[in-house]
């Protein structure tokens, strides 16, 4: 296992590839060949052609970063608000008794179904955005945190408390470390699910955004740029979860689990 | 046979344990219990399984409260005496997020990195100190957890079946160090073990704890190191042996598998 040689390396970082290459390759011969109608479905040229364009005009770079801003605050405000509650009922019996039952009857609301509560509150403002992405990443990282801190060893907390540890020092070195993992699945949960509410936020209400890119370049029947823009979606999300594994293999690397991913 | 100790005596503590009751719920488990440690004593303590033996033992190291009685050390109320004591219990309760070092500096003030490295040293893993604790063997953790305990230099060292997960050759291995940092640092010791040749092999007296209170109270006066091929060993194993066995099974814990099978969970806690 270990000495693997650097053929059969090179062999199983190419083969995941293999398929999606066919797909794209089938994708642009039957576009050149005029099987697909590229009003419907342009080439993957055409999109590769429509990207070039807007980046080289700098509407795309401007889009990506108010996208990914809000996709970040959104869920910066949702996963902290998350946490902090999630780390009250997880360490005290009263903060548990007093909040987790609201918290878990505000969970069953779906987010999406605030859409139209939400432009009455906020308009189409830009606060309507991230209070949507906040409230959906909320509930992920809540309930991971609170869950994580609940099933910390209890052998671990005690020994630490006959070896003096209390307050902070407990927290930091014993609880937290415990809870990580757990909380580290909210995380990655909650990040898929920013950028899903964001792209429905911005495809309903936005004049700036990649779902605005998108719902703009409907109107004017750009397929291409509508294709790009799903494809930078699913770019971003799963830049995020590479950054979200990355953080697990970093911070989690005492757990044999984590070593060899 | 009365080879004198190479105890040193003085670092370990005296604990007098005096008509300590523990109930949960109902049931009580000590029933007026009196125990008496002398300074760096080493004592086992044996009995059937669920009889209160690690009850005891956390009763003494503060974790749990007595329903009445007193525990002092050196005269003084036990209590104030919580950072003289450690404890090692079954499983070696090292933080798998920290590496073994760091394990054995936990909850140390200062720099105590130089401290640590001693410590692990002193029980022959001072070239596992970067290692995480998944990377040791069972064995391995134990002894980890030991060099957690002596960085603190404990004046009562609390043992409850420490090596009851190990295999026989690492077990006696650990006999053989534990009894060394005995000698050398001097404090008093309580092992709880279901081993009663472990316990004649370590220990100065081997206590049984049945119905609450105190069985048996058997001195072991064997010269150290001890042989366990010896007549005098074999016969004393046998004599606490017989006695353990002698003792009825605690009225909680139900007779056989049998009773488990037939009557299922509803007669469980009966
Ligand atoms: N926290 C607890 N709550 C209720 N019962 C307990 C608790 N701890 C121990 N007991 C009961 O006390 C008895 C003695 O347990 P213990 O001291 O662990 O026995 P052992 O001699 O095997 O170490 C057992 O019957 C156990 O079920
Ligand atoms: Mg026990």
């Amino acid at each position: 296992m270990a000495s693997r040689s650097a053929s059969q390396r090179f062999a199983r970082q190419i083969t995941p590839w293999l398929v999606p290459a066919l797909i794209v390759i089938a994708w642009q011969v039957a576009s050149s060949l005029g099987r697909i109608d590229t009003r419907i479905m342009p080439s993957p040229f055409a999109v590769l052609k429509a990207g070039e364009t807007l980046a080289l005009s700098g509407e795309l770079w401007t889009h990506l970063r108010i996208s990914f801003v809000r996709a970040m605050l959104g869920f910066a405000i949702g996963g902290g608000i998350g946490l902090a509650l999630g780390l009250i009922t997880g360490l005290s019996r009263r903060g548990e008794l007093a909040l987790d039952s609201t918290v878990q009857m505000i969970r069953t609301i779906p987010p999406l179904a605030l859409i139209p509560l939400v432009i009455l509150w906020f308009g189409i403002d830009e606060s309507a955005k991230l209070f949507l992405v906040a409230f959906g990443t909320l509930f992920p990282v809540y309930i991971n945190t609170y869950h994580g801190i609940r099933s910390v060893d209890p052998g671990l907390v005690e020994m630490a408390r006959s070896y003096g540890q209390r307050g902070w020092p407990l927290f930091r070195d014993v609880i937290l470390p415990g809870a990580l993992p757990s909380i580290l699945v909210g995380v990655r949960f909650a990040l898929g699910f920013a950028w899903i509410l964001l792209i429905v936020a911005e495809t309903i209400s936005a004049s700036s955004g990649i779902g605005y890119l998108a719902t703009n370049a409907r109107e004017f029947l750009q397929t291409d740029v509508v294709v790009l823009s799903i494809l930078l979606y699913a770019l971003l999300g799963k830049a995020s979860d590479v950054v979200a594994r990355l953080l697990e293999r970093r911070w989690l690397r005492w757990n044999p689990a984590y070593q060899n991913v | 046979m009365n080879a004198p100790l190479a105890t040193t005596a003085t670092r370990g503590v005296a604990l007098d344990v005096r008509a300590v009751s523990k109930q949960f719920g109902e049931r009580t488990v000590l029933d007026q219990l009196d125990l008496r440690l002398d300074r760096g004593e080493f004592v086992a303590l044996v009995g059937r399984s669920g009889c209160g033996k690690s009850t005891l033992l956390r009763l003494i190291a503060g974790l749990e409260t007595a329903s009445s009685g007193d525990i002092t050390a050196d005269g003084k109320p036990h209590a104030q005496a919580q950072a003289q004591t450690r404890m090692m219990f079954q499983d070696a309760r090292l933080l798998p997020w920290k590496t073994v070092l760091q394990n054995v500096g936990l909850g140390l003030p200062g720099d105590w990195k130089a401290a640590a490295l001693n410590a692990l040293a002193e029980v022959g893993l001072e070239e596992h100190a970067q290692k995480w604790p998944a990377q040791l063997s069972g064995g391995q953790r134990q002894r980890v957890a030991l060099a957690r305990a002596l960085i603190h230099t404990p004046r009562l060292l609390l043992l409850d079946e420490p090596l009851g997960a190990l295999d026989a050759l690492t077990r006696i291995e650990m006999h053989q160090l534990i009894e060394r940092v005995w000698q050398k640092h001097g404090f008093t010791v309580l092992l709880v073990t279901h081993d009663v040749q472990e316990a004649v092999a370590l220990a100065d007296r081997v206590i049984l704890i049945e119905k609450g209170q105190i069985g048996l109270d058997q001195a072991v006066v064997l010269p150290r190191p001890r042989t366990r091929a010896s007549h005098e060993f074999g016969a004393l194993e046998e004599h606490i042996l017989n006695r353990v066995l002698a003792t009825p099974q605690s009225p909680i814990s139900p007779s056989g598998l049998d009773a488990v099978v037939h009557f299922g969970a509803l007669r469980w806690a009966q």
